[in-house]
């Protein structure tokens, strides 16, 4: 009986294809609920950071509050606006929304809990992240509006510059890693919580965490969304749930770089001291626990500093972060190098 | 020695962090929010909220229509129709104030000199249309049966100071 049904789901495509779906579902439904609660969680960070409450009627501490306001978004109409290209319109949304799930097919959560467990981990989420651009792009076009339009240019450019010096922040972590797996990053990493990158790569970390703010167009580089100048940005003219998938495609995407941090730098799965009892705590804890860190540090980032203006904003990029972290891939492959410790394939 | 200070400052970002820091700090303070629907600011005895209309400890109300609120009423929010009732005594057969014209200066509860109209301690009264906010003296006199308590209370403690 038993054997029947391993038969089934490892040899039969229809079994395999119920398994695929079934592991899809186990990332998309938890991520699905932690894009809703990261909201809440952004709220109410602001609003302790302001001295305020933040959300707390809709259930016991305001916990019901985004499914309140999801519900809100999916029962309103969706407008589309007579001079918009109707198809690329309601496309767009759906673009963000599925790079940004897409790129999760990589990510590993605990020892071997990975969907895809391919040898070019980081460059697909790489490739991944960077598409995320067209639904932008598409987005601002499509609305034949000039607000959405100047919008959605300043994200592309933005996106693009940042992008940039986070390749380098991934080809920095691959000289000390030697491999392009995701599983294998983690796996260099082992050890006491000092010995993960973030503390020997600490200024590619700091480029790395402020890069990711920039490519999520979070504070203190939400421009695409400075209200006084282009109204809400690439998103100006959506409404309902078109800008619903908006809205969880860029949370989604921030909780995406804050795992990308979290493998990268923090040690994924790995438990910050390496004996019992923190090791009998499963790695997916600790997972989610780094990355849910990483995104306090957003929402905190958030109620702590002011907007860049735009030409500040490109010179960060393209005069500070590119050289700096140049240099320093250069500087890490040269200790790398002399010191004898790059990595045995 | 100055530039080499600034560019250690701007290179460990000691700026960023001291900010992060106070946000941090701030974090775990008290909330000053009043925690609105479930408690409530203190309001003034002088607070001008909802219009009502008082009646006397017997009954009978307070208004003898000398149209004062409706002459002096800036946003000429108010109308009055006035007829002698049965009992020969003057009384109005209509009052009316318009609540989305009303501009609650308070010169109706100033002028009137019996202190019939008068502007209570209420201040949530939304409603859902707008013709609900066409107050009629039906309205108006079940208002001041609702609040006389508080109006009472408010006018005495401010009687002192008019």
């Amino acid at each position: 009986m038993y054997a029947d049904l391993i038969q089934f789901f490892t040899t039969n495509w229809l079994g395999q294809a119920i398994v695929i779906l079934a592991q899809c579902l186990a990332v998309t439904v938890p991520l699905l609920v932690a894009v809703a609660y990261m909201t809440y969680v952004d709220r109410k960070v602001w609003a302790s950071i302001q001295l305020r409450r933040g959300p707390n009627v809709v259930g016991p501490f305001g916990l019901l509050q985004p499914f309140a306001d999801g519900l809100k978004l999916v029962l309103k109409e969706t407008i589309v606006p007579s001079s918009a290209n109707g198809i690329l319109f309601i496309v767009a949304p759906m673009i963000t929304f599925m790079t940004a799930l897409v790129a999760w097919a990589v990510v590993p959560f605990d020892d071997g809990w990975v969907i895809a467990d391919i040898n070019v981990g980081i460059l697909y989420l790489f490739a991944i992240s960077s598409l995320g651009v067209y639904g932008i792009i598409i987005a601002g076009w499509a609305s034949n509006s000039k607000y959405a339009f100047l919008g959605a240019l300043r994200s592309a450019a933005q996106m693009v510059s940042y992008e940039v010096s986070i390749g380098f922040v991934l080809v920095t972590v691959m000289l000390c890693v030697g491999s392009l797996n995701l599983s294998d990053v983690v796996l260099a990493q082992s050890g006491w919580f000092w010995s993960w990158f973030w503390l020997p790569l600490l200024p590619m970390f700091v480029i790395f965490f402020v890069s990711a703010l920039a490519e999520t167009n979070r504070t203190p580089f939400d421009l695409p969304m400075s209200e006084a100048e282009l109204v809400a940005g690439f998103h100006t003219e959506y409404s309902a749930m078109t800008f619903g998938l908006f809205f969880l495609g860029e949370y989604a995407n921030m909780i995406l770089l804050s795992a990308m941090g979290a493998v990268l730098f923090l040690g994924g799965w790995m438990s910050p001291v390496p004996y019992a009892p923190f090791t009998l705590v499963p790695g997916v804890v600790w997972f989610a626990l780094k990355i849910a860190f990483l995104l306090f540090v957003f929402s905190w980032t958030k109620g702590t500093l002011p907007r860049y203006r735009y030409d500040q904003l490109m010179r960060l990029g393209w005069k500070v972060f590119l050289p700096v972290s140049l240099g320093w891939l250069v500087l890490t492959a040269a200790v790398l190098q002399f010191g004898g410790w790059v990595p045995k394939p | 020695m100055a530039s080499l200070d600034r560019t250690a400052r701007a290179f460990l970002l000691s700026e960023l962090v001291a900010g992060f820091a106070l946000t941090l700090k701030y974090m775990f303070k008290p909330k000053v929010t009043v925690n609105y629907p479930y408690e409530k600011g203190p309001l003034s005895p002088r607070f001008r909220g909802e219009h009502a209309l008082r009646r006397y400890p017997n009954g009978e109300e307070r208004c003898i229509a000398c149209k004062l609120c409706e002459a002096i009423c800036p946003a000429q929010a108010i109308t009055i129709e006035a007829e002698p009732r049965d009992d020969g005594s003057r009384r109005t057969t209509r009052y009316d104030i318009d609540m989305t014209k009303c501009i609650y200066c308070g010169f109706c509860q100033e002028a009137c000199p019996v202190d019939a109209i008068v502007e209570g301690p209420n201040f949530e009264f939304s409603t859902e249309s707008r013709e609900e906010l066409m107050y009629n003296k039906d309205k108006l006199l079940a208002n001041g049966d609702r609040w006389e308590s508080l109006i009472s209370a408010n006018l005495q403690s401010d009687a002192a100071y008019r």
